[in-house]
């Protein structure tokens, strides 16, 4: 399959049926997050209100970047998110139901209803999140290490907004797995803005993969949001962290289409910015690819649709139905027995 | 006139306001911090400025704490006034060493010749289930430190006049401003959060707590949302015959020991709360402060309630166990009002 830029086939039809069905799954999720979102918070918006309160930062339009690479990972490789974490959650495998309780803040949540949003751990697949910016970034780092130290060919991924490579954390780690050779893979997403400031008025270079030169590895960067072309970039990068090789920065132009949180103004840009974003919609892009590749039928397309959505429905209706945690169950975990 | 006499501010608008005052008077002054530019800072506290002073007062920084807040004690003893924003306290991990190893203690490694007049201002506070990441106060983590004057001010008429005093200190002051107090659109509305507050520069002095309710059976100390909690809490345990004076603390360092201890000398009675955690906190800071200076003046031991020693919940439920409230601050004084 062709890149949305070039022409020749290279991605293996399972492959790229597994993104879609990901992609699919991720943007549902989103759009039913959004409404849920909503529930108690109208006509006055109050954060602190409905099912879901709490900020809540939406993936919508950045699918590519986390299915272009966890395509290429296993159980056993690590991934760490930021605190826009739903779309890799979702690629990495992590439970879609005690996802959705732990941001419902239910007792069968992720971490009980102690997480939420923006704190997400899964061990099972080796997924966690945070909310301070660039803080995932040596947590990989230190799982690339433990790798290394194991003798495993595991890799592990940071993925990191572009505003989080101002940050001293992206380069300190980035010096460290640089120099002890460590099998990490940063991916950062070019979503063009960290909340309101653009990326040319916070980043003196013109794109991150720049900065791989400052620590002696390799950079790429992925034009047009395409999940085919971070599939490629992905592919080197995590073959080559498995090979001992060193890490990698990746960077992809991606698009946020809702605003920061949930409730921004968006002040900061131009209402017609974001349909027109929408135009250039990778799903559609994907979907429209795959039909044309006459392998795939409509219907097949339909049903992967129809399965993707069935998943994020009965994860919804799991957290509505579970229970809140015992108030007291507040003073429990803060040391693990 | 009249109407201009009773113009009501958010907190937010007051603080900005407050900027906007200092920064035409004194063109040393300037801000930097995190989406404080077009957005008016996430908590709305630099509303207005750039349009007012323009991007090179105004500065729109990377995600880089510690090299702005550092860029900003630079400047400083270079004789500028910076304000900077660290836009939740929360995020002070990244930036600490600025804070704590040099904002703090540069003017008196130098031997008090290096001056640093600048402003770090922060947001606090839980309430609205943001998590353990975003909703901590750290009153007395910042307290703690000697070197850095703390103020947390409750109301939009202190949080004007303390930041012009703040801008106008030769010391580092870390300002703390509530997020529930600062009247933003997007959270629950509270009444306190808006209030008359004059149109003229004022100021608010930096070490003084203010009683906010008069009462002669026992002192209650909060700050910030605890202040207006134990307000609240005071009027209800009014019908039940006991009134209950109320500290609002203000400065977190240095404390006004002053305006405590004379309450408690008159009312006999202690009870301290607080939204940070409460091992070391600053509810052990005030109750220690009246056990070594009054404490024959006690009839009952002094009562605490602040978080007990947890990570901020996310989960609704929890949240609410772990943050003091009215009815708990209301039922704890009740009972320290019926020991011996
Ligand atoms: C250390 C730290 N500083 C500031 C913030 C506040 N903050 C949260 S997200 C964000 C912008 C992040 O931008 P970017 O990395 O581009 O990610 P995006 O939101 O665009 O996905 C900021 C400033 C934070 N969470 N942590
Ligand atoms: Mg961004």
């Amino acid at each position: 399959m062709a890149t949305f830029e070039e022409k020749q086939p290279a991605v293996s039809m399972e492959k790229l049926k597994w993104m879609y069905e990901q992609m699919v799954k991720s943007r549902y999720y989103e759009d039913q997050m959004v409404e849920v979102y909503t529930e108690g918070k109208a006509p006055v918006f109050n954060i602190g209100a409905g099912p879901v309160p709490g900020e809540m930062h939406l993936s919508t339009g950045q699918e590519p970047a986390a299915v272009g690479i966890c395509v290429h990972l296993t159980k056993d490789d690590t991934v760490t998110a930021p605190h826009r974490p739903h779309h890799h959650a979702i690629a990495k495998g992590v439970d879609l139901k005690k996802m959705t309780a732990e941001i419902f803040g239910k007792e069968t949540g992720l971490g009980k209803g102690k997480g939420g949003h923006m704190h997400l751990f899964d061990p099972d697949v080796k997924f966690s999140c945070g909310g301070i910016v660039a803080a995932g970034i040596p947590h990989a780092a230190g799982a690339a290490l433990a790798s290394k130290m194991q003798g495993r060919d595991w890799v592990a991924v940071a993925f990191i907004g572009e505003g989080a490579a101002n940050a001293g954390a992206f380069h300190e780690s980035l010096n460290l797995a640089a120099l002890w050779n460590l099998p990490l893979i940063v991916v950062v997403e070019d979503n063009s803005y960290g909340i309101s400031v653009p990326k040319a008025s916070s980043t003196a270079v013109a794109s991150n993969d720049l900065r791989a030169a400052a620590y002696g590895i390799s950079g790429a960067y992925v034009k047009g949001n395409d999940p085919i072309a971070m599939y490629k970039a992905s592919e080197e990068a995590v073959a080559r962290a498995r090979a001992g090789q060193g890490p990698t920065i990746i960077e992809i132009e991606t698009h946020r289409y809702l605003g920061h949180f949930q409730g921004d103004p968006e002040l900061y840009r131009d209402k017609a910015e974001v349909p027109g974003l929408r135009q250039l919609d990778p799903i559609l892009k994907l979907r429209n690819m795959l039909l044309e590749a006459e392998q795939v039928s409509e219907k097949e397309i339909e049903k992967i649709e129809k399965q993707a959505k069935k998943k994020v429905d009965e994860a919804y209706q799991f957290a509505r139905d579970s229970k809140y945690p015992e108030p007291e169950s507040a003073l429990k975990d803060v040391f693990t027995s | 006139m009249e109407t201009a006499k009773k113009r009501i501010l958010t907190g937010n608008k007051a603080m900005a306001e407050a900027i906007a005052l200092e920064m035409e008077r004194d063109p040393s002054v300037f801000v930097l911090g995190e989406d404080i530019g077009n957005y008016g800072g996430i908590f709305g506290s630099t509303q207005g400025l750039i349009e007012k002073f323009g991007a090179q007062r105004v500065l729109d920084t990377p995600i880089s704490e510690t090299a702005f807040i550092g860029a900003a004690i630079g400047a400083a003893a270079e004789g500028m006034r910076p304000v900077a924003e660290l836009m939740f306290v929360d995020f002070f991990g990244v930036c600490m060493d600025q804070i704590y190893n040099h904002m703090a203690k540069i003017p008196y490694m130098s031997g008090g010749n290096v001056r640093l007049p600048m402003v770090l201002m922060t947001a606090v506070g839980g309430g609205y289930n943001d998590a353990a990441q975003h909703s901590q106060t750290l009153y007395a983590t910042f307290g703690h430190m000697p070197g850095m004057k703390v103020v947390a001010p409750s109301t939009p008429y202190d949080l004007k006049g303390m930041m012009i005093s703040a801008i106008r200190d030769d010391n580092p002051v870390l300002f703390m401003f509530h997020k529930s107090l600062q009247g933003l659109g997007w959270m629950e509305q509270l009444d306190v959060s808006a209030e008359h507050v004059p149109e003229e520069a004022y100021t608010v002095p930096l070490d003084k707590a203010k009683v906010v309710r008069e009462g002669k059976d026992v002192t209650i100390v909060g700050v910030q949302m605890m202040t207006h909690y134990a307000v609240e809490a005071a009027e209800r345990l009014a019908k039940e015959g006991i009134e209950a004076e109320v500290i609002d603390l203000r400065s977190i360092a240095p404390i006004d020991k002053d305006t405590i201890l004379q309450s408690v000398k008159k009312t006999h009675r202690l009870f301290v709360v607080d939204e940070d955690y409460k091992s070391y906190g600053m509810t052990a800071e005030v109750t220690a402060i009246v056990a070594e200076e009054v404490f024959y003046d006690l009839e009952a031991p002094p009562r605490r309630l602040a978080n007990p020693d947890v990570p901020i919940p996310y989960s609704r439920p929890l949240e609410d166990f772990v943050i003091p409230n009215v009815d708990r601050i209301f039922e704890q004084v009740k009972a320290l009002m019926d020991e011996e």
